[in-house]
């Protein structure tokens, strides 16, 4: 097998930190080599690396094939039509002038090879997330890319557009492109990986190959066994925390009820665009709804006032983490504090930040810490307000296994002490897992409850439904 | 100090090195730099600029821009002038008031609301004066007096000023609420902050600093004129750009911006003493900005 590129013995500090330390790596043609790591492990820094965006302090790159990186964070221009996007930078010119109909004749060939069926002309901010990944794709094969480094391209995708992502990198193998593939969805792995090289604290502790167990490479990543994955503790219920009543806004949302009680976590699983963050924003005040009521703690809630939300005890903790619930150029202990202004007690910051475990110092810009960690400054900001009821939108998209299952210890502890969590989740084993009921959402109604010990297969049965309006 | 600490002090203080430097350099070239009464001078010169570019200083770390500040430091000296002092702050503050509300509850992006305003007070200005100028009473002209010698009012005025924005941006919940909005609007709505009344408090404060600065400004010159204070808008925005805050929002300090009014101060007075001829004087002063904020980009890499 022809190797593309090898890395040996890369080593780099940022500061004082040491993130990488003497990583080997290889990536040959025709094979998807997984990046497998916690976050903070060095896969982004290694990218960068392999990429020539940051040079190593010590280690070599030699590689024969060109290389192309699709980021998480997309790289399209929105007001710019699809051909446009796939030519920017090499647009083909006629007479100086940018020559459409070339551009027009070229564009499908292209598309074709990532299996998008869309019109070269359309505006890429008219297309969904799935469908502009696959566009950065196609660019990149354009420039003849010899690898294909893919940075967590499924974190924001739905299970079918994730299934057309791993066909399309299962083609691009057959045609000799080395793939690198960084995900946190151990299935994904289990189903595409040829190899995969496990990082834990800037150091590759092992290459695995494809056979590999779910519960090997977790213990790789995270340096211990976890007992559990989703180690949820029922609690007993008490009195009604959350109460939504006939909540409705028209052409979103529906008669929506839902009643969580203390010391209860009740999970809302359905298919996006099923109205599930809608409720929830709705719920907080965030957005306006046409009728029905939403009670806190046997309080009815004004509409529309996400600071009569706070005071009557709710939080959120929003589903994108870096457009809603951080301030990223302030720090942690900034954004601790963010939701409780008037109480800037240092001791209760640094408090918050031991007890969730936060890797990093309270006076460290937020941004430079890892996902899980950021997370964890998220619901940190809601744990210092000390709600009654703490609504979670996706608190674990984008987050390594050793954060996840902190987070899931979070939602134990919180309901131990008597409050209420809504858990609002795509991952459908973990919304089972750590829920003590199932709401499933379709088409915004709620489709029906299941109880604890639901399978996937009836929440999938329920979320695909079609309900008569 | 060990080498660490003051490299990284200097680092984190970019603009204060810059200035340190640039006096250095006017001194060697021209030691009457260095006279007492000189020195004052350039403070008192400084006062102005600075005291609005605080006011500025709220909204650029909000994430907004306000360029009404020279025709609102204008009308609020005129209506001073006609009225009394204390009416010339109310105005002001009004006129930050009606921004933040165009801003907030309008939706307008801050640049065309403020753009909108800089024209309306400026024609006000022009209104109410007839287009003359109007001598200013006691009161206001005691703002652009020396207390004693040796000790100008404007000047004193100015740390005032610095004090009290070091104190609302550290010390109070609409400081750090600036800081929130202007890092990430999404989240500090979604963390309970009412970002629409915040607004509103947060130019009406520009409004009521660039009033002050006016009256000041008027008080140095005996009288309040209609073309008083005209592009003093871009020399707030510089002071505060050059002392390191982000035209996006969430970052900037009090001491950043006072040290960026008293850099412009320096050099104008330097090139004054150097006698390099005016129309140059504005060539180097747009270097030095364009300098300045390719030295903090450098930095930040």
């Amino acid at each position: 097998m022809k190797t593309l590129i090898t890395a040996r013995g890369i080593t780099k500090h940022f500061g004082g930190t040491l993130a990488l330390d003497g990583v080997d790596l290889d990536i040959n043609a025709g094979e998807v080599h997984v990046l497998l790591g916690e976050n903070g492990a060095g896969k982004s820094t290694l990218v960068k690396v392999l990429a020539g965006i940051h040079g190593p302090d010590a280690g070599t790159v030699e590689g024969t094939a060109s290389l192309a990186v699709i980021h998480q964070e997309l790289a399209l221009v929105p007001e710019l039509s699809v051909a446009e996007n796939l030519f920017l930078n090499r647009l083909p010119r006629r007479f100086g002038f940018v020559d459409r109909a070339e551009m027009r004749r070229r564009a499908p060939e292209l598309l074709d090879r990532v299996g998008l069926d869309i019109d070269p002309n359309a505006k890429v901010k008219d297309l969904g997330i799935a469908q502009q990944q696959m566009i950065e794709i196609a660019r990149a094969l354009d420039k003849d890319a010899g690898v294909l480094i893919l940075d967590e391209p499924t974190a924001v995708l739905t299970d079918t557009e994730t299934d057309r992502l791993l066909e399309i990198m299962g083609q691009l193998r057959e045609n000799g492109v080395g793939l690198v593939f960084i995900t946190h969805h151990l299935d994904e792995i289990q189903r595409i990986a040829d190899r995969i090289t496990v990082l834990r604290d800037g150091r590759s502790v092992g290459v695995l190959g494809p056979k590999a167990t779910t519960q090997h490479m977790i213990e790789l990543m995270v340096g211990r066994s976890i007992e559990e994955q989703y180690p949820r503790a029922r609690q007993r219920r008490g009195k009604p925390l959350l109460k939504i009543s006939n909540l409705t806004r028209r052409g979103v949302f529906r008669d929506i009820n839902i009643e969580v009680r203390a010391g209860e976590v009740v999970g809302i699983a359905g298919l996006v665009g099923a109205g599930r963050t809608e409720v929830a924003r709705a719920a907080f005040g965030v957005d306006d709804y046409d009728y029905g009521t939403v009670e806190v703690d046997g309080k009815p809630l004004r509409r529309n006032d996400v600071q009569a939300a706070i005071k009557a005890g709710l939080g959120l903790v929003p589903e994108d983490r870096k457009g809603q619930g951080l301030v990223l150029t302030a720090t942690v202990g900034r954004n601790l504090e963010l939701a409780t202004l008037s109480n800037r007690d240092q001791k209760r910051l640094h408090d918050i930040a031991g007890k969730l475990r936060i890797k990093g110092r309270v006076d460290q810009p937020v941004k430079e810490l890892s996902g899980g960690n950021q997370q964890k400054v998220v619901i940190g900001k809601w744990l210092l307000a000390d709600p009654k009821v703490l609504i979670l939108d996706e608190p674990t998209r984008g987050v390594d296994v050793g954060a996840k299952v902190e987070i899931y210890e979070l939602i134990n502890r919180m309901t131990a002490q008597g409050r209420a969590v809504l858990l609002v989740s795509s991952d459908l084993p973990e919304v089972i897992g750590m829920s003590d009921r199932v709401v499933v959402m379709a088409h915004g109604r709620v489709a029906g409850e299941l109880p604890k010990g639901a399978t996937q297969d009836q929440v999938m049965a329920l979320a695909v439904q079609e309900i008569s309006a | 100090m060990t080498t660490i600490s003051i490299r990284k002090y200097a680092s984190e203080n970019g603009a204060l090195a810059g200035l340190l430097v640039l006096a250095l350099v006017i001194a060697i070239m021209q030691p009457a730099f260095l006279n007492a009464q000189n020195l004052l001078n350039v403070g008192v010169q400084a006062a102005v600029i600075a005291i609005m570019a605080f006011g500025m200083t709220f909204v650029v770390v909000a994430g907004g821009i306000d360029l009404s500040v020279g025709s609102i430091a204008a009308l609020a000296a005129m209506v001073g002038a006609l009225t009394a002092g204390p009416v010339g702050l109310v105005v002001g503050a009004l006129c930050g008031l009606i921004n933040g509300a165009l801003v907030s509850y309008g939706k307008l992006p801050p640049f065309i609301a403020t753009l909108a305003m800089l024209s309306v007070a400026r024609g006000l200005t022009l209104v109410f004066s007839e287009g003359q100028p109007h001598e200013t009473d006691s009161l206001v002209t005691f703002l652009g007096s020396n207390l004693a010698p040796m000790l100008p009012l404007p000047l004193l005025l100015m740390l005032a000023f610095f004090g009290i924005t070091g104190l609302i941006l550290t010390r109070t919940n609409l400081g750090r609420r600036m800081y929130a909005i202007g890092g990430n609007e999404e989240a500090a709505k979604l963390s309970g902050i009412d970002v629409r009344r915040q607004k509103l408090w947060i130019y009406a404060l520009s409004g009521l600093f660039a009033a002050a600065a006016g009256l000041v400004l008027a008080g140095r010159l005996g009288s309040a004129g209609p073309q008083a204070a005209v592009g003093y808008e871009l020399d707030a925005i510089a002071a505060v750009v050059i002392g390191g805050a982000s035209l996006s929002g969430g970052v900037g300090r009090a001491t950043g911006t006072l040290v960026g009014a008293l850099v412009l101060a320096v050099l104008r007075n330097g090139l004054n003493l150097l006698q390099v001829p005016p129309f140059w004087q504005q060539v180097v002063i747009g270097v030095v900005i364009a300098l300045a904020a390719l030295l903090d980009s450098l930095r930040r890499r």
